[in-house]
């Protein structure tokens, strides 16, 4: 809070030292003076038909084959990413995608990555400049230094979620669609779809004060621990997980296995009782 | 591919694209108040930290729109109120948004031109404010003891019978109670409609029922000359009792509306029972203490309103004309027609010719009401680039309606209504059941009548009976309980949810009435037998039927069914007994064993078995 007036004039007044987005200006400059690393995390034929200049192409299936840190810091170095670049992410899923990434590169240590505010076809549909062809890459060393504390797996989370309404234990944020949490939940989660988590206006995250007054109303303090989980790989919780971020809330964790190991693991479930509400659902 | 490399801001860039959006109307009314996002989230906080109690929160949470949901209090519907159902297409967008952020990607239409957002987290309540805020919008007395949202017919201004435009009026009305301190705590809730004619609205069944009319009269030099003003029925409603409401007076001057509106909502402030929450609608007033002397207690209340009125409490509408313009498409339409089948059956069941030469109102049929927020921008595009008044225009039968179409566009618009899963048949036909939102959300319901609803209408257009026009003024209505949300008393063919029972075994159930009107010779349905919801289908198909084999030339199912109700058919099915009897082999309930499904309600796999919440329509 000390920082409040210093900094008022960026990020919403942000006392964060690592803000977890940049936005498009500031990106454009990074890439005009190649001091930046740019992940595009689409697939290859789209990635192909145009991206952002200087991107190199990582597809999330590619990291997703094996993410066991090791593999992640070789096929970080293989894109030219050494421990100290400075990395942006971007996709064109409302940054679920890169959030995943993100948050993957930060698990083995590295902790200069952002993702881009928004998303590329918010890029193209500016008219601002794009590449086809792939950048010629560097392969770089990238080491390895895990960051357990970022990370919940299934028994963690066991033993740290506690009763949300009593405010005991950590908070477990399920950011699915609110009817796929209705149906079926992580017991003592709270329900906050990843929609929510956007601003009205293209950008992947809403602004810090907006995310504050969101989490506050829920009555999620800044000091709470929180642990995020979606459907299935950590992608739409990877966003909620930087969204927690951006608003200050710094002992977050991902549940990067998410509901589908749950479920494997048999692990008990909770459902909204006695309402047909799937049957409101116009889809 | 270099494209850009100035160094303009992107931002200025997006801007200067925002502002070419072609047309945009801006709404003439704001309807929101921002603070009151503020407030509610400050409240819901002191709620839960127990500084508030339950009952004075509900009435609170009620107050600014947000219903309780089924057997939950962590879930809460919020109903936005569309005002004279006029929304404009950056609104639509706006619903979507807040659809997809914080409620189950789909918004439900009611039948009283609201936008209702299902199982919305408590918490998030006060963020779907301020996202109305900004577009204008807000659910402040959609629900709870007020003035409900004031509704007026989607052809008021189109409407060949008409005698003229009632929307202004509508609106006007809606302005002056929104907030009005005399209506913040009135004994139960209170409705107004304003239809265009006797045929398109429903101005005996509700508080305030209002048909424009045109009176000539002669001036005092003889002259003729043409009076503005409407008919006004008091004292109609469904409910749990439903009433038709009586005509205050044969003529009532447009000068006289608001004075008339605030004599009655007085007398209903001052005497309706505020004890007997099951019993304080005004129609239950109206109904004890008899036409005549509330008539007349109306008459006296409104000359002393009109005579202790500061001059500048007036109703003002807004006559000024929207603006009917074509929309210039970027990709010129050729107007060849449609290369899609069932154009003309879209055509003949969802359109209707306007009163103004060239134009259309075209009907958007949904499943009980049901949009997601995908189709919701959708629709919004389609207002912009179809609409000529660029306004969409939310009915009475959980649909929408987009007006001053030009006739030359109707392919086109059927075609991009196709590509958005929005270009159904059947909107002004029997194929388009109303459905109240029943067990999906509702605390009082007994059935899922929503779905049952919607296999209805899945039905009825599997076997194209849409295109049968002796069944298209007919109607059919389903509500999940007996306290009348699906409008069953005035369907044609109207259902109620309940249980049946066999034994210990229960299963969901509805009892089927006949004969319900809301036109000019408005009269409730007459209680016919109790259906099992799995019967209700091909019972429906059996009246079918019955009325093919048995109906006169020219006769319509509504108007045969009308005979058959007032003993007035001379055929082998001469009254609702005979209906009765013909219907028996449908209703012997099977064993469990013979088919378990029977015991199921539609979208359940479990057994059925009835249970409900407490009520927030009386709180």
């Amino acid at each position: 809070m000390s920082n409040d007036n210093s900094n008022k004039n960026k990020n919403d007044g942000s006392s964060d030292p690592t803000p977890v987005t940049t936005t498009i200006d500031a990106l454009r400059s990074l890439v005009r003076d190649r001091s930046v690393i740019v992940i595009d995390v689409r697939k290859p034929n789209e990635y192909a038909k145009g991206h952002i200049p200087t991107a190199v192409n990582l597809p999330l299936a590619d990291l997703l084959a094996d993410d066991s840190p090791k593999q992640v810091a070789k096929l970080a170095g293989s894109l030219g990413i050494d421990d100290e670049a400075d990395v942006v992410v971007y996709d064109d899923t409302f940054g679920a995608l890169a959030s995943r990434i993100a948050w993957t590169l930060e698990y083995i240590g590295h902790k200069r990555v952002v993702l881009l505010d928004t998303v590329f076809d918010q890029w193209r549909s500016l008219g601002l400049e794009t590449d086809t062809a792939a950048p010629s890459i560097t392969a770089k060393n990238h080491t390895v230094s895990e960051t357990p504390g970022i990370l919940a797996t299934h028994d963690y989370l066991e033993s740290a979620v506690g009763n949300y309404y009593d405010n005991t234990g950590a908070v477990l944020i399920d950011n699915r669609e609110r009817l796929n949490y209705l149906e079926q939940h992580i017991p003592g989660a709270i329900s906050l779809p990843y929609r929510t988590l956007a601003d009205n206006d293209n950008r992947i995250l809403r602004s810090k004060s907006d995310m504050q007054r969101l989490f506050a109303n829920r009555g999620i303090r800044p000091d709470s621990e929180i642990i995020t989980y979606c459907g299935s790989v950590g992608t739409l919780s990877g966003l909620g997980y930087y969204a927690l971020k951006s608003a200050g809330f710094s002992n977050a964790r991902l549940y990067v296995r998410s509901f589908k190991e749950w479920k494997s693991l048999q692990k008990p479930t909770l459902t909204q009782p006695d309402a047909n509400y799937w049957d409101l659902s116009a889809e | 591919m270099s494209v850009s490399e100035d160094s303009t801001s992107a931002h200025i860039q997006k801007s200067h694209l925002e502002s070419a959006i072609p047309d945009e109307r801006k709404p003439r009314e704001n309807w929101a108040r921002r603070s009151e996002a503020d407030y509610f989230a400050d409240t819901v906080k002191l709620f839960r930290q127990g500084r508030y109690d339950s009952d004075s929160f509900r009435r609170f949470r009620l107050q600014h729109g947000a219903y309780g949901t089924r057997m939950t209090s962590d879930y809460a519907m919020v109903r936005i109120k569309i005002p004279a159902g006029v929304a404009y297409p950056h609104q639509l967008e706006a619903v979507a948004r807040l659809s997809e952020q914080y409620s189950i990607g789909s918004a439900h239409l009611s039948t009283r031109e609201n936008i209702q957002l299902h199982w919305v987290v408590l918490e998030d309540v006060s963020e779907i404010f301020r996202g109305l805020a900004q577009v204008g919008l807000t659910s402040r007395e959609a629900c709870g003891n007020t003035v409900r949202n004031v509704m007026c017919s989607p052809l008021a201004g189109v409407c060949s019978a008409e005698s003229f435009d009632s929307t202004p009026y509508a609106i006007a009305t809606a302005r002056f109670f929104l907030r009005n301190p005399m209506c913040q705590n009135l004994p139960r809730k209170f409705k107004f409609n304003f239809t265009c004619c006797e045929k398109h609205g429903m101005a005996r069944m509700v508080d305030v029922g209002l048909i424009p009319h045109i009176q000539k009269s002669e001036d005092k030099d003889g002259s003729l000359y043409e009076q503005r003003g409407f008919k006004i029925f008091l004292g109609g409603g469904l409910g749990n009792r439903s009433f038709v409401g009586y005509q205050l007076e044969d003529f009532t001057p447009e000068e006289d509306l608001l004075y008339t509106s605030m004599a009655v909502i007085r007398i209903f402030d001052r005497l309706g029972d505020r004890k007997n929450l099951a019993r304080n609608r005004m129609r239950y007033l109206v109904n004890e203490m008899g036409w005549e002397k509330f008539q007349n207690l109306v008459l006296m209340e409104r000359a002393i309103v009109r005579s202790t009125q500061s001059v500048v409490t007036r109703l003002k509408p807004d006559h000024r004309p929207l603006e009917i313009k074509r929309p210039i498409r970027i990709s010129e339409l050729n107007n060849n027609g449609t290369q899609n089948a069932g154009y003309a059956r879209w055509l003949a069941t969802n359109t209707v010719a306007q009163k103004q030469d060239h134009y259309h109102t075209v009907f958007v049929t949904l499943e009980a009401g049901d949009i997601t927020a995908r189709q919701l921008v959708s629709l919004a595009k389609l207002v912009r680039n179809y609409s000529c008044e660029g306004v969409a225009r939310l009915g009475f039968a959980q649909n929408i309606a987009l007006r001053y179409v030009h006739k030359d566009d109707l392919p086109a618009l059927y075609d991009a209504l196709i590509d958005t899963g929005l270009a159904k048949p059947g909107a002004l036909t029997m194929a388009a059941p109303i459905g109240c939102s029943g067990t999906t959300s509702c605390n009082l319901a007994l059935t899922n009548s929503h779905r049952l609803a919607k296999e209805i209408q899945r039905k009825f257009l599997d076997l194209g009976l849409d295109q049968d026009g002796a069944l298209a003024d007919s109607a059919i209505k389903i509500s999940g309980c007996p306290n009348s949300c699906g409008q069953h008393g005035i369907a044609t063919i109207g259902f109620f949810g309940g249980g049946g029972r066999v034994g210990k075994d229960m299963y969901p159930s509805y009892s089927m009435s006949l004969g319900g009107r809301s036109d000019d010779q408005t009269m409730l349905g007459q209680t016919c037998a109790r259906i099992p919801a799995k019967r209700v289908i091909p019972v429906i198909l059996r009246i079918i039927e019955l009325f093919r084999e048995n109906c006169k030339t020219d006769d319509t199912l509504k108007s045969w069914i009308h005979r058959v109700v007032a003993g007035a058919e001379d055929s082998a099915i001469s009254s609702i007994k005979d209906i009765q009897r013909e219907l028996r082999p449908l209703l012997t309930p099977p064993t469990k064993d013979e088919d378990p499904d029977f015991y199921l309600d539609y979208g359940s796999d479990v057994s059925y078995h009835t249970k409900t919440g407490k009520g927030e329509c009386a709180a």
